[in-house]
């Protein structure tokens, strides 16, 4: 099993580390010719949604990423990939109302241990995170923290507010791997 | 939430940046380009490096509600910088929630023996070393970002590779001693045995580490991602050019493709002027010698 990892800005070696440790090869995108590898899930990382969505756009990668997202491509979404999936000037592809910056500047950012549909308490640290504010019909919550929801899936795609990648835990990487096989 | 646990999180923002560049920015106008353009946070302040060598004089923590006109302009962190050593004006910008404090060499340092404890404060804090003990020295005060100090305001880029260079090399130094000779590797670099230790098993500093200092084109950018830096701070170079949000752009995506040769060299033509520069030995006053 191949996963290719969103490397344009932010923390994609964590999520590279994390792969490696459970035993998956993985693949850096980073410019359009990279998308023509073949690999089997895609995880978008966090960092800035600006960043990434510009950068996405410019490099000429937004348009086959998106096509390969709603063609079914399992993907997981972490903080800024969750935006890049729930924001519609971005991917779009869950039907959601996401809220950026959600708790505020980093003096908001926090750590915590919560419930996550199937998988019981999952540490979750969220930096300068986002929150999903309302779901479309078919959109399934995963995971909610303080009445806000920070998990969400629809069909092969899973978006979560926080960092599974910055925690040792590895019950969310788990879950997509066993998704995608 | 405890002590411990903030500075994760604070460790975590600088994670978040990665691979991205930080820009040097004066006006709500010139964030917006940043912005724009990709950068992954700006650094507000009054008067970019080379015209606070240019003015001379002593450069203090910029006004707050300068500060405050550029949270309100963009969505990304925004950074400013305090004096070395000069808790109150950390406490300042603190008070007015900024995402992340700079304690600068670039401006004239409050105090000539202490820096911060920033072990006392919630928002996180990014040092400049020149050197591992500098770096760890900074980190065991409670810095959760490290970054060269290079040569601020002269565009020429020099300084940081030296910076780097010395720091990977000590790293790669200490990864080759035995453990029996980690406590003299602590004593020589006069800091904590703990970090020495991290360092010895790690190969790599503690906390994310950028380059900063003269980067005044994309090919100083991709240099230095090369030489293992985890991204850039742009001071000087970008407004101090002949166009800045074009410049800019092209910065962002050579540190996203450091690599790509053929890349950077389409993102390098046609730029217009780049700033024009000092060489380090033309200048007086070396702010990279301040604070060690």
């Amino acid at each position: 099993m191949t996963v290719a990892v969103l490397a344009l800005q932010g923390a994609f070696i964590e999520h590279e580390h994390v792969l490696e440790e459970l035993g998956v090869k993985t693949v850096e995108l980073r410019q359009a010719a990279d998308l023509d590898q073949p690999y089997d899930g895609l995880i978008l990382p966090g960092g800035e949604s600006t960043v990434q969505g510009k950068l996405l756009r410019e490099l000429k990668m937004f348009d086959p990423l998106k096509k390969q997202i709603a063609d079914g491509m399992p993907v997981l979404g972490t903080c800024a990939g969750l935006i890049l999936l729930g924001s519609p000037e971005h991917f779009g592809t869950i039907p959601m109302q996401v809220k950026r910056n959600a708790y505020g500047r980093q003096l908001g950012s926090f750590h915590t241990k919560a419930e996550f549909k199937d998988l019981g308490l999952v540490p979750m640290s969220f930096i300068r995170a986002p929150y999903v504010e309302s779901v479309s019909d078919g959109v399934e919550i995963l995971s909610v923290v303080d009445d806000h929801i920070v998990g969400v899936r629809y069909g092969n795609q899973v978006a979560i507010a926080f960092h599974p990648e910055l925690d040792s835990d590895r019950k969310i990487h788990q879950m997509f791997l066993d998704m995608i096989s | 939430m405890s002590t411990a646990e903030q500075y994760e999180l604070n460790k975590n923002l600088a994670q978040m940046l990665k691979g991205g560049v930080i820009m040097d920015v004066t006006t709500p106008e010139q964030a917006k380009i940043a912005e724009e353009a990709g950068a992954c946070a700006v650094m507000a302040l009054e008067r970019i490096p080379a015209d606070i060598r240019a003015a001379g004089g002593v450069s203090r923590m910029s006004d707050p509600q300068m500060i405050r006109g550029i949270q309100e302009a963009v969505s990304i962190p925004v950074m400013a910088k305090c004096r070395i050593g000069h808790f109150v004006e950390a406490q300042l910008l603190e008070a007015i929630e900024i995402d992340y404090i700079d304690e600068s060499e670039v401006l004239s340092p409050a105090d000539d023996v202490y820096h911060i404890d920033k072990h006392q404060f919630k928002v996180p804090f990014v040092c400049g070393a020149k050197d591992l003990g500098e770096a760890l020295r900074r980190i065991s005060e409670g810095a959760s970002m490290i970054r060269t100090k290079g040569e601020p305001g002269t565009g020429d880029v020099v300084q940081a590779v030296r910076h780097m260079r010395k720091i990977n090399s000590q790293i790669a130094k200490v990864v080759s001693l035995r453990e029996d000779e980690l406590f003299e590797a602590a004593k020589e670099l006069q800091v904590p045995y703990d970090l020495v230790v991290y360092v010895h098993n790690n190969g790599k500093l503690p906390v994310v580490n950028f380059a900063a200092g003269g980067v005044a084109t994309p090919a100083d950018a991709a240099l230095m991602m090369q030489l293992g830096a985890e991204g850039v701070f742009v001071g000087s170079g970008i407004f101090k050019s002949g166009n800045p949000a074009k410049r800019a752009a092209a910065i962002v995506k050579a540190v996203t493709n450091y690599t790509d040769a053929k890349l950077i060299a389409e993102l390098s033509a046609g730029l217009g002027e780049a700033m024009v520069g000092i060489n380090e030995q033309e200048i007086a006053l070396l702010m990279a010698e301040r604070g060690k």
